[in-house]
């Protein structure tokens, strides 16, 4: 059973408070806090994605955007060929429902990472930041060059995709949708965290050579997990689209990928909830920061600065302490 | 004749203008503690390395358990049980040691793609894990995080991973370095029991616990084998002598 531990304290009790924002908004007519709200839950289920390789892997991936931006570019080329009608590939159409439109985004994205990951694993450390990088960077040029989709414009979503039963262009709606995926996305994480394949990953990312001798080869390992994490990230950019209505290569710039490792950073790396702490931390400073002055990265800078310097285990390792391993 | 574990025939690795291995044979039979000894600088841990499997050889094989292990990796090595520790202990510090232990255990029922499960209420692991520790002596200390346990409890916990691999034979990377008087005691104690388990390729500084424990013993110097035999044969051998044991014999 799950014991109540602080940890977990903390964790329902930001789960909680993400659900409550909405409906509070929803109650006082305020719909951009919902957008907020479902911003912060999808930028979490994103790094929840690269918590896997990274947090738990050790797989420090600078090239994560490419998976987020796949996501997003088939939510926005599956809705764009439904609405034209235009056949996409082998005869199959476009669709506009949402679940469809997951399941390709993480079976894409899910493929593009292994053979990213099949290349870069094959390094290690500085080698394999710049590696996922560059591979990044291909599919960043590759979506400006390509004018079928907008190219360097990026490709408008008209009306929000559908799912079965309910109305997804009311925020609230859509807010729910993206909270359940990303409580789905957190449960994979925790199952996964605790499993033998969890154990094999965490094992690799503390002593590689201490894996291979009992028999477990690392790159295998480390390989799934981040075609794994790949889909995640990539589910959680076909949302994002989705809210943004609108798909641009800035979803696969280098700018991105950074992002998703900084709230990591900022809520706690390989912790389950780090990545929800850091992209709430992270939304709420854009905001509140971005009110106040355009510079507001200048000062998000400062705060990055002071997690790296004294609380190395992030918001989560200042609330909750050091991480438990079993 | 019984049929030698671990079989090495006229191992030959270079460094550049270095013959660090040079054509070294040796064999591991069964139930037996083979100590390999040397100065430093003898090329011991080279010859470790290539029969672990992170170093390839030049040319030369190595045969293990009936099959010619010398083009596989660490891992595929370590599938077919071959057990080993460390110089400096190997472990994975953030897990308990029982979880470093589990590692193993879940490696030898051949299932780490599992994704669900969660390991700490997987019974069969945690048993067979708590069996190793108490045979090492760990169970007290098992659900302590292995990066706080001491430099002695470390080497028991490496010990209690090669158990749980089945290891069909032990390579020892100098056991004994570090540990205090009592410890060296009891290990050379357990590795006397060990034996009777799977055969032991003792690479080994100490001595006492040399001279304690080897049924055979090989002397490596500059990269070659210069005499194999027991205790007393090293001991009366004049060239050994002269080169390494000085006035210890």
């Amino acid at each position: 059973m799950m014991t109540l531990t602080r940890e977990n304290l903390i964790n329902l009790i930001l789960a909680v408070m993400l659900l409550a924002v909405p409906f509070a908004a929803n109650a006082l007519g305020q719909p951009f806090y919902i957008t907020l709200a479902t911003r912060i839950a999808i930028l979490a289920l994103a790094a929840t994605g690269l918590n896997l390789a990274l947090g738990l892997g050790g797989l420090v991936s600078f090239g994560h955007a490419a998976f987020f931006g796949i996501g997003g570019y088939v939510a926005g080329i599956l809705a764009a060929h439904a609405f034209s009608g235009d056949p996409l590939l082998f005869g199959l159409s476009g669709s506009k429902q949402m679940w469809v439109i997951w399941i390709a985004a993480v079976i894409l994205s899910a493929l593009v990472g292994l053979a990213i990951g099949a290349i870069s694993l094959r390094t290690s450390g500085v080698y394999f930041i710049m590696i996922t990088l560059a591979f990044a960077q291909m599919v960043y040029y590759f979506a400006i060059s390509w004018p079928a989709y907008g190219g360097e414009d990026g490709l408008s979503i008209l009306v929000r995709n559908q799912f079965p039963g309910v109305n997804t262009m009311r925020p609230l709606t859509f807010f729910l949708i993206c909270y359940v995926v990303l409580l789905l996305g957190l449960g994979l994480f925790a199952l996964i965290r605790a499993s033998r394949f969890g154990t094999a990953l965490q094992a690799a990312r503390q002593n590689e050579v201490r894996v291979a001798t009992v028999g477990i080869q690392p790159y295998r390992i480390r390989l799934t997990a981040f075609a794994i994490s790949a889909a995640v990230t990539g589910l959680a950019g076909a949302l994002f689209a989705d809210l943004n209505r609108f798909v641009s290569p800035s979803m696969l710039s280098w700018h991105m990928s950074g992002e998703l490792i900084v709230l990591i950073i900022l809520g706690g790396t390989g912790r389950l909830f780090g990545p929800l702490a850091g992209a709430a931390l992270y939304v709420i400073f854009e905001f509140a920061l971005g009110g106040l002055t355009e510079r507001w990265q200048f000062f998000l800078g400062l705060i990055l600065l002071a997690v790296v310097l004294f609380a190395r285990g992030g918001l989560l390792g200042l609330l909750a302490g050091k991480a438990k391993h079993g | 004749m019984v049929e030698p574990v671990l079989q090495i025939s006229n191992l030959v690795k270079n460094f550049g203008a270095l013959r660090a291995t040079d054509g070294v044979t040796l064999d591991l039979r069964p139930g037996e503690i083979h100590a390999l000894i040397g100065p430093n600088g003898a090329g011991k841990s080279t010859l470790i390395h290539q029969i672990c499997g992170t170093l390839r050889q030049d040319s030369g094989s190595i045969r293990f358990d009936g099959q010619d292990i010398g083009s596989f990796g660490v891992a595929e090595r370590a599938r077919l049980g071959l057990g080993r520790t460390f110089q400096v202990s190997s472990i994975a510090p953030d897990f308990s040691g029982l979880r470093n232990v589990m590692l193993a255990v879940q490696a030898k029922q051949g299932s780490s793609f599992r994704f669900f499960k969660p390991v700490m209420r997987d019974r069969s692991l945690i048993d067979t894990a708590m069996a190793m520790l108490e045979r090492v002596g760990l169970t007290a200390r098992a659900r302590i995080p292995a990066a706080e346990l001491s430099h002695g409890e470390r080497r028991q916990l490496e010990i209690a991973m090669a158990l749980a691999l089945g290891s069909k034979a032990f390579l020892l990377d100098e056991p004994m370095a570090g540990m205090g008087p009592e410890g060296s005691k009891s290990l050379t104690h357990f590795l006397d029991t060990l034996r009777h388990e799977a055969p032991i390729l003792l690479v080994e500084h100490d001595m006492d616990a040399v001279f304690a424990l080897a049924d055979r013993i090989s002397v490596l110097v500059y990269g070659r084998i210069i005499a194999t035999g027991t205790v007393e044969e090293i001991r009366r051998d004049p060239t050994v002598r002269t080169a390494y044991l000085g006035d210890h014999a």
